[in-house]
């Protein structure tokens, strides 16, 4: 009977943590339907873009290339997540970072390589801190709802950039020869990060998966980490604890912002060497700072499991792209799919709650009930989750 | 330079065009208005504008029929409430984010369709000025107010309309009973689930409304993104407004005449950068948010799930 149970119990938690694959599942289902629609063949487009993404060890190392800012942007929405603050802004953060570790590496020359790169990753965090911290302030301190003053900072941030890209930070290149690329110049070659050649994956990814590791000791192993999660839990009772709740709140934006930035400096420093848009919105982040949101959802918003997560989604955007080119299908498809992916996520998060209940209540019965509270405290210490 | 803008043809001009600029705010924020009255916070309104838009762009050029063109955009919206109502009312999702996930699939549906139909910049004949006779001959306001397509008088006349079902029919009493306190309105024999259906397939329709307004009312083409933020914007005007129409509607004036300012700075050559210009409407919501924010009284029940007990 007991054995029974607990066979179930395990059952019950594969299925949980397969809950997002099953998700993505239903979406690239939603999406071979479309495919139809469109009188194109699912499963050759499926395997363009599987292809594109895994086909050969440059494909594979260009699917890394996306999944580093997908993954830094998501482990920020991770902390956000836990401190029960939701951050859209990580397309504003990355674009800060970006610009204002662009402007180091061309202000400074001349300085050895792994000092301006250093200087250059914490300048950007700095801007992707700034640009989450004004919501986070904001929200803490005068009640403004972040998920709106973050999508507003992301559209002032774009205006910055383009104003930037196109005035004071232009190309001088560009400007002589009249050109209207809205770019800057490039980083001396010393200040480039180093890169696993002949693939153009470099030492961001490293530092990304790095972090994450580092971000799951922070919000689980730390005093830190407590309190951002004690207050997303439950606010009256951190304040009774003698936690400063407005604080915390703050500061999980503004350590959230803080990835963000450094995605946008990586991209600068790793990929591009120097910043460049092409006057639309998502221009220069490729639309990472809203993926990144759905491969942290997708990792279950834990910190390590958006490892492969981040992958996946940059698996995806990296195949979208040989799909366009092999069936003439835009790669907007993805983008939709990706919502779509969101979408089912959230909606399956009832059947792991409707399960959690269920599993408490059988341990009510196997155990003495619960006497107080400790189940809420038992949340909070428990690992992983 | 500066001085010109405080010539008269000029500021009539502000407000005439932000008179018509505000209407696709003020189809998107009534709408939004009515779900967050009744406890649902609806992010996708940006994705049911975009889808919206390029609905009546698409069915308007092909069959030259503009009201068929509006009609669809009701439609996608009304499509895009549903999900987002079985999403967040039978599946509890978390609604922020899964209005993060609406709009991304509005938007990247809404490129795909653009780039697969049509692929190029074609535009709309869009909806004529309408002069309501007599009222337009009064001196100064007349042709502001009066000269207007079809879509603008409509969505100003929404405002007291929604006013009205609000606050002086059962309906509105309901839709703020649940808003309020769904237990106690369940308790009392209404259908939280039925109320809430209802406010966002509503909130829908106003939004893919005012994405055709946009497409075949005021722009008269469609472009990729084309509401940049826009729907964001008018979920901001119902918190700025206070959950009441009036309020939404002082919101969407504010800043589309604030928005028409930047046009007019652009259009008069004062020298200040394009970019710095557009940004304006988007700082003074964040300033209009943080100033409205401490003395502001959210529906009780907003973002949270309804379940009956037992």
């Amino acid at each position: 009977m007991n054995n029974q149970k607990s066979m179930k119990f395990r059952l019950g938690t594969i299925v949980d943590a397969l809950l997002p694959v099953f998700a993505t599942l239903a979406a690239l289902l939603v999406g071979a339907v479309m495919l139809l629609i469109l009188r194109v063949n699912p499963i050759v487009a499926y395997k363009a873009l599987f292809e594109g993404a895994f086909g050969s060890t440059n494909a594979f190392a260009e699917t890394l290339v996306k999944a580093t800012p997908l993954l830094l942007v998501g482990l920020g929405i991770c902390i956000a997540y836990r401190g029960n603050v939701i951050n859209i802004g990580g397309e504003g953060q990355m674009i800060i970072g970006a610009l204002l570790s662009t402007w180091v590496g061309l202000r400074f020359t001349g300085l050895p390589g792994w000092l301006m790169i250093t200087i250059g990753m914490l300048v950007g965090i700095l801007g992707g801190c700034v640009w989450g911290g004004i919501p986070g302030i904001l929200k803490a301190y005068f009640n403004v709802n972040e998920i709106l003053s973050t999508v507003m900072m992301n559209s002032i941030a774009v205006q910055l950039m383009n104003f930037f890209l196109t005035g004071p930070m232009m190309d001088p290149a560009q400007a002589e020869i009249a050109s209207q690329i809205p770019q800057t110049a490039r980083l001396e070659e010393a200040y480039r990060l180093p890169r696993f050649v002949p693939t153009r994956l470099h030492l961001g990814a490293l530092i990304a998966v790095i972090l994450a590791v580092l971000v799951y000791i922070l919000l689980w192993h730390t005093t830190l980490g407590y309190r951002i999660r004690a207050v997303g839990q439950n606010p009256p009772a951190s304040r009774y604890a003698g936690i400063k709740v407005h604080r915390y709140v703050a500061l999980s934006l503004i350590l959230s912002g803080a990835f963000s930035g450094l995605a946008g400096a990586i991209q600068v420093y790793g990929v591009n060497f120097r910043m460049i848009t092409d006057g639309s919105t998502t221009g220069f982040t490729g639309g990472v700072g809203f993926n990144g949101i759905v491969a942290a959802l997708f990792g279950q918003l834990h910190p390590v499991l958006t490892i492969p997560a981040s992958v996946l989604f940059g698996a995806l955007l990296v195949g979208a792209n040989t799909m366009q080119r092999v069936v003439q299908i835009p790669s907007a498809l993805i983008m939709a799919l990706n919502g779509l992916v969101v979408v089912f996520v959230v909606s399956s998060e009832i059947w792991r709650k409707r399960r959690q209940t269920k599993r408490l209540s059988i341990a009510d019965e196997e155990e003495e009930p619960n006497h107080g509270n400790s189940n809420e405290s038992e949340y909070l210490t428990e690992d992983g989750r | 330079m500066i001085a010109d803008l405080f010539n008269l043809t000029v500021l009539l001009g502000i407000l005439a065009s932000g008179i018509r600029l505000a209407t696709p705010y003020l189809y998107a924020s009534i709408g939004e208005t009515f779900s967050q009255r009744s406890g649902v916070l609806n992010l996708g309104v940006e994705g049911q504008m975009l889808l919206g838009a390029f609905a009546a762009f698409y069915v308007s050029i092909n069959t030259g029929n503009l009201w068929l063109g509006v009609l669809a955009a009701m439609a996608v919206g009304a499509i895009m409430g549903l999900a987002m109502a079985f999403v967040t009312v039978n599946l509890h999702a978390k609604q922020g984010i899964s209005g993060i996930g609406f709009y991304l699939f509005g938007l990247g549906m809404s490129n795909l369709l653009f780039q697969l139909l049509v692929g190029t910049v074609e535009t709309v004949r869009g909806f004529p000025k309408i002069d309501i006779p007599l009222l337009v001959n009064i001196p100064i306001i007349g042709s502001i107010l009066f000269s207007q397509n079809i879509l603008v008088y409509v969505a100003f006349l929404l405002v007291p309309a929604a006013w009205f079902v609000l606050n002086k029919t059962t309906l509105g009493l309901n839709i703020r009973a649940v808003g309020e306190n769904p237990e106690a309105a369940d308790s009392l024999g209404v259908s939280v689930a039925r109320v809430r259906y209802f406010t966002i397939i509503l909130g829908g329709t106003l939004s893919g409304l005012g994405g055709a307004s946009l497409s075949v009312a005021l722009l008269n083409v469609f472009q990729q993104n084309m509401t940049a933020g826009l729907g964001f914007i008018a979920v901001a005007l119902v918190y700025f407004g206070g959950w009441r129409p009036w309020g939404a509607l002082a919101g969407a004036l504010l800043f589309s005449m604030v928005n028409a300012l930047q046009l007019w700075i652009q259009v008069l050559g004062i020298p200040i950068a394009t970019e710095l210009a557009v940004m304006m409407p988007y700082i003074l919501t964040i300033l209009v948010l943080t100033v409205s924010g401490r003395k502001m009284r959210t529906p009780s029940a907003l973002t949270k799930p309804f379940e009956r007990e037992g």
